[in-house]
């Protein structure tokens, strides 16, 4: 996100405080490292490398966040794999010797709409201050996000609704869009790939947004986010006219439109989908 | 009618052992596969590509070791996890094709773009190194020009490059370079 998305970040720094959550910095953090890309080459490295984030995230005392339902996916895999597997813990350790890295798995990784969610519907809606009604919404929740079932912590284990019922509580309407929850296409190393296949699935998502007359689109990973707003001018580049221009938005972006927040304070002005015609539509 | 071409699978080509490696790494109910089809009516790459999960299930199944390693088709999954999530036989699909994509780059098969990325996280930490794009950005919008990241403590690099070679991530991606198949 960081080296990705400082607009995204940007957002997420101003609008979890008003939140009453308060962030602090994982100092010396690296790549977590992909769970498609990385752990696909090595796990081992994968391991230990995602191992000694959360090792960083436990010295402070807290629980480990993140924006980016990639870390999220390698974080709670990481973390299941080492209690699962005591022998793993221990071959890892191995590898930290020499370097003070303790770890003793009393740590948590959670997803930032994760901590959102748990405040409670009534709490966002409370934040409030400027009803985006007449805004149509898609949500895009991602994969990593939702699955393994068997290791997320949502009530449900499909069709899932929180993240449209944290849309709906800012005034804005999700729609229902076809193949909601199929990959956006860019995950285990396809879009760095191959590109043309990954685009491809890019397009039938936004394909269905827009036929469900949606303003914008919603994610929660910075993945996810990339591949919305990369794809659109990549296909519109391919088209020769500008066809696709629907704005890529994170959820905290939205939630700060929602509060009253002005939108260079949420990196609105830094995307690669232009956001003014959405930001006229709410400002009215 | 048309003619039928015969497709026999040689006994050299099998590795019988192949599927127990598959199984000793974590996949270890894929023996269960019942050939359903359900992995690759749910994937959104095989949607669009002629990639069959089920097909590589099968053919790991058969014990056809180079022939499933050396596939493209194997780095056209997103690990979008759907395949995994709804196997009738529970089998951790997704795991099973990261499994086989580790045995693959181990083999040396590799694409350009996996082995550039590799590079990135063994010479910066990140996988996406911060650009002077993005550090401009970050000052425009008040932010931490650098982050607080492995880019901003030369210690905790140190660390983190040391983990990667004692894991041999470094030895696996720079040592293969120049017998590279891809």
């Amino acid at each position: 996100m960081p080296n990705r998305f400082p607009n995204v970040e940007k957002s997420i720094r101003t609008v979890l405080p008003k939140l009453g959550i308060e962030l602090e910095e994982l100092e010396g953090a690296s790549c977590c490292p992909a769970p498609g890309v990385i752990r696909s080459f090595d796990e081992p490295t994968w391991l230990a490398l995602s191992t000694r984030n959360l090792a960083l995230a436990e010295q402070t005392g807290h629980d480990l966040v993140t924006g980016c339902n990639g870390c999220y996916g390698t974080f709670k895999e990481a973390l299941a794999e080492l209690e699962q597997h005591p022998e793993r813990l221990d071959e890892v350790k191995k590898v930290f010797r020499g370097m003070g890295i303790d770890f003793e798995g009393n740590v948590a990784a959670k997803h930032i709409i994760e901590v959102i969610n748990e405040l409670g519907l009534e709490e966002v809606k409370n934040a409030v201050k400027r009803s985006l009604e007449g805004i149509k919404v898609a949500a895009h929740y991602g994969c990593h996000l939702l699955k393994p079932s068997k290791n997320r912590p949502w009530e449900k284990t499909q069709r899932h609704t929180f993240l449209d019922e944290l849309i709906e509580v800012t005034g804005a309407e999700p729609v229902k869009y076809r193949d909601k929850d199929m990959c956006c296409g860019a995950g285990g190393g396809v879009r760095g790939s191959q590109v043309v296949v990954s685009v491809d699935m890019a397009k039938e998502k936004i394909d269905n947004m827009l036929a469900a007359e949606a303003d914008c689109v919603v994610n929660v990973c910075s993945f996810c986010h990339l591949q919305f707003e990369v794809s659109q001018a990549q296909l519109n580049k391919e088209l020769e006219e500008k066809k696709y221009k629907l704005p890529v938005l994170y959820y905290t972006q939205l939630l700060g439109l929602a509060m009253g927040l002005e939108p260079e304070k949420l990196g609105l002005n830094k995307h690669v989908v232009n956001t003014q015609p959405l930001i006229d539509k709410i400002l009215g | 009618m048309a003619d039928i071409n015969r497709d026999t699978i040689r006994s050299e080509n099998v590795d019988i052992g192949f599927i127990q490696e598959v199984v000793d790494a974590g996949a270890n109910r894929i023996r269960t596969c019942m050939q359903c089809g359900t992995c690759s009516s749910v994937c959104p790459s095989g949607r669009r590509t002629a990639f069959r999960t089920r097909e590589i299930i099968r053919k790991a199944l058969l014990g056809l070791k180079d022939e499933v390693l050396s596939s493209p088709d194997l780095w056209l999954c997103t690990t979008c996890l759907t395949c995994l999530e709804r196997c009738p036989r529970q089998i951790k699909v997704t795991d099973a094709i990261i499994i086989m994509r580790n045995m693959a780059v181990d083999e040396g098969y590799m694409l350009p773009s996996h082995r550039k990325a590799s590079k990135k996280l063994l010479e910066t930490g990140h996988a996406v190194p911060l650009d002077e794009a993005n550090q401009e950005m970050r000052k425009e919008l008040g932010i931490p020009e650098i982050p607080p990241t492995v880019h901003q403590h030369e210690d905790a690099l140190e660390d983190v490059k040391k983990i990667m070679k004692r894991t041999d991530f470094q030895k696996l991606i720079e040592g293969q370079e120049s017998e590279e198949k891809e």
